[in-house]
């Protein structure tokens, strides 16, 4: 496996051999000289969108980040999984089910428990339907050595089923009314403290918003320390690059993956339950519609490292921003107006793009951990 | 099937073809197959026997058992039924053909659900040309379709063979990123204006498929499909490429010493791979459809992989495992009418039984006899 992975890294350099890599040499080629052209003939306007859009970003860091937070916890999920050699494309059913289940309890307790206890509930919930999805999860890819995508895509249907199907019985049919939203600016700073200029905005989108928008930080800073600082971090490491050798050193593979695992799904279950109790209130059928493949992308984009995968949650999310500020007010310029008339769609699809050029390696390669996807046989002579 | 498959279980990275199992007979596998189809449909029973604690009369012993009968009287009790069945089953076959495929070469084509899109995209804009005759249109069409996917699919297997990619992901982005694309191309730049919801125009009359059988819309694509089964079945197993395609897939290095060239087969696959779900596609839409709707909400691509698992990626095993999903998608209307059951216990069901057979070995426990069966010494036999 190690000889492959050197030889796949030393032949990026190497010119291509075989008719299919002149191909793609050729297409590469085209579409740096078209980006070449691009930036010169419109650079004046680059810059003056440039400005437009920080100036935009920075009064409305708030909804930037609103945006990473599910895409930004996904990631974590991922991270958790696949740095011990789990992968995990179940990310976005164990999301939509923690979104039901959290939206669920929510909304039934808010009459006998009063809103802000029946959404904190709630997140327990959503947390705890999360982690049994990862724990089913961890069992097939651990002990019964299941193909780790298809374990992820049974997830996925299995969500996307279920919360359909219980969404009609039980709020649908029943005519249960939507869930009551967690608390805004809980640590309720001064409003003074957000007027001041450049940083307030940012501190107000960090300790304004909502709990779990603020837990977002802390997790990423606490597992970026964790994963790369501590014995739990190193072990983890070790069983997600080689776990033969991780092994003879008397670390439990075993162990560390099923825990990896289901912790993992604690972040995605806080993700869930952002996007109903915290964001909006209520569940549609597929709502997450893609954020978990988003966060797939982030994790990727971010090289399977806790604070690139929050970078990446934070571009993307200024991408979808971007999108919806040149609907509300087109920017200045020629350049502006063009931009101004590309649909939407357009930037939805730039996460998934650009992380299509990171795979392939034309900007700088991702490489997963060697281990990534691949069950321990502690029999396995390889 | 015996003979065919047998691919090791070694440790190689994601294996996908650790899941066509290993040489111990048709009997075996299709002992377990059944098992987990049962076990998904007990959950599936459960889960209503459950839910009618929710009606006025409480726990309803015999609902599973209504809800189900009431299925299979819909999807088989009445000429209507056994066409919407067949028109089911055909794009389920062609999108688990198209995974089955990818397993053969040990690739695990994800996206099957985009490269339908593009598919019927592709089928949708072709059959609005005005003044081809009738069965050269259709032909146009179709090809067209199978194009558009396979470029859907070359995309990946370029990447995979090129730079390493991983075909799993790039499909999972190419997902989003065919849904995003064409919700914009049909829903404003080829927008047919007379529409009130944002779809491209209908296909032109020439473009439609032929109605089987009078007075239901069972179309002539099932047979398009049973015969990409074969065409499958017949490549993989019956000529030099697919022996090389298996090759590739049972054992990347072992190919590459015989004088294969697994970048060349990788590319290959994924882009047939991706023309059977474009074709898929481009039926759906000279079939049911007739026009590419901007919020085109289908899930064929992705259950596709549920009909390749459940099939063994063998093409007649997709035919059947089609045609079982086709029954139970085509009775669920008539079930959530009857009985109240939300047509979403299909996907449930339908992720229940992938879900056994993925646990296979667990299921093999139970067997007569499998508890030899469980372990690393029958999961890695040529590992050696």
């Amino acid at each position: 496996m190690s000889a492959m992975a050197t030889a796949s890294m030393q032949r990026r350099l190497r010119p291509p051999t075989t008719l299919l890599g002149w191909i793609g040499v050729a297409i590469l080629g085209v579409l740096a000289v078209l980006a070449i052209l691009f930036v010169v003939r419109f650079w004046d306007g680059l810059i003056q969108l440039g400005e437009w859009f920080i100036f935009f970003a920075a009064t409305r860091p708030y909804i930037i980040l609103g945006f990473a937070v599910p895409i930004g916890f996904g990631a974590l999920c991922g991270v958790m999984c696949e740095r011990s050699g789990v992968v995990n494309i179940g990310i976005e059913g164990m999301m939509l089910t923690a979104a039901f289940v959290g939206f669920l309890f929510g909304a039934y307790l808010h009459e006998p428990l009063g809103h802000v206890p029946a959404a904190i509930v709630g997140v327990g919930f959503a947390i705890l339907a999360a982690t049994l999805l990862s724990t089913l999860h961890a069992w097939l890819a651990i002990t019964v050595k299941a193909d780790q995508i298809i374990s992820g895509t049974v997830i996925n249907i299995l969500a996307l089923g279920g919360t359909a199907y219980f969404n009609q019985l039980l709020v649908s049919t029943a005519g249960v009314s939507g869930a009551r939203t967690l608390p805004r600016n809980v640590l309720s700073l001064p409003p003074e403290v957000y007027q001041v200029p450049v940083i307030g905005p940012v501190l107000n989108a960090v300790f304004g918003q909502g709990p779990i928008q603020m837990g977002l930080i802390f997790a990423v800073i606490f597992l970026q320390v964790m994963l790369f600082r501590s014995r739990w971090g190193l072990r983890t490491r070790a069983v997600g690059e080689h776990p033969k050798a991780a092994d003879t050193v008397g670390i439990d593979v075993i162990r560390v993956r099923y825990r990896n695992v289901i912790l993992g799904g604690v972040f995605a279950g806080l993700a869930g339950a952002y996007l109903t109790l915290e964001s909006v209130g209520s569940f549609q059928d597929g709502m997450t519609a893609g954020i978990g493949f988003i966060a797939l992308a982030a994790m990727i984009f971010g090289r399977w490292s806790p604070i690139g995968a929050f970078i990446a949650a934070l571009i993307f999310g200024a991408a979808r921003t971007l999108g919806q500020a040149v609907q509300i007010s087109a920017p200045p310029g020629e350049l502006g107006q063009a931009i101004a008339s590309w649909p939407a769609q357009w930037f939805g699809m730039f996460p998934y793009i650009l992380t299509i050029i990171v795979l392939a390696g034309v900007v700088g390669r991702a490489v997963a951990p060697a281990a990534d996807g691949i069950p321990y046989d502690k029999e396995s002579r390889s | 099937m015996t003979s065919e498959t047998g691919p090791g279980q070694g440790g190689m990275s994601l294996n996908p073809t650790s899941l066509l199992g290993t040489d111990r007979g048709l009997g075996r596998q299709f002992t377990s197959t059944v098992v987990a189809i049962l076990l998904g449909l007990i959950v599936g029973a459960l889960l209503i026997w459950l839910s009618s604690a929710l009606s006025e009369d409480g726990f309803q012993l015999d609902l599973p058992l209504a809800a189900y009968l009431s299925l299979l009287q819909g999807s088989l009790g009445n000429e209507r039924g056994w066409a919407n069945t067949f028109n089911a089953a055909t794009p389920l076959i062609l999108t688990g053909l198209s995974v089955a495929f990818g397993f053969r070469a040990g690739l695990f084509n994800i996206g099957a659900q985009g490269q339908f899109f593009l598919g019927a995209f592709g089928a949708a804009i072709l059959g609005t040309t005005v003044g081809i005759p009738f069965p050269l249109h259709v032909i146009w069409t179709l090809v067209g379709g199978f194009l558009f996917g396979a470029f859907w699919g070359f995309i990946p297997g370029l990447l995979k063979a090129w730079r390493g990619a991983h075909e799993v992901v790039v499909t999972i982005m190419l997902n989003s990123v065919a849904a995003l694309s064409l919700n914009w191309l049909a829903g404003v730049v080829f927008r047919d204006p007379a529409a009130t919801f944002p779809r491209t125009s209908d296909v032109e009359g020439s473009a439609l498929l032929p109605i089987l059988l009078e007075g239901t819309r069972m179309h002539a694509g099932i047979l398009i499909a049973v015969g990409a089964a074969l065409a499958v079945w017949f490549l993989l197993f019956k000529t030099t490429l697919g022996f090389e395609i298996r090759t590739v897939g049972a054992n990347p290095s072992a190919a590459r010493y015989a004088g294969i060239r697994p970048a060349r087969i990788t590319v290959l696959t994924m882009s047939l791979a991706g023309g059977l779900a474009g074709t898929a596609g481009a039926i759906e839409i000279l079939g049911i459809t007739k026009n590419y709707p901007a919020e085109y909400n289908t899930t064929y691509g992705f259950d596709g992989i549920a009909v390749a698992l459940l099939g063994r990626a063998h093409p007649f095993g997709v035919v059947g495992a089609a045609l079982l999903f086709a029954v139970l998608r085509a009775g669920s209307g008539a079930m959530q009418r009857e009985t109240g059951i939300p047509v979403d216990i299909i996907s449930i069901v339908q992720g229940a039984i992938i879900l056994f057979v993925a646990a296979e070995m667990v299921i093999r426990r139970f067997l007569p006899g499998g508890r030899r069966a469980t372990g690393g010494a029958a999961a890695a036999p040529s590992a050696a």
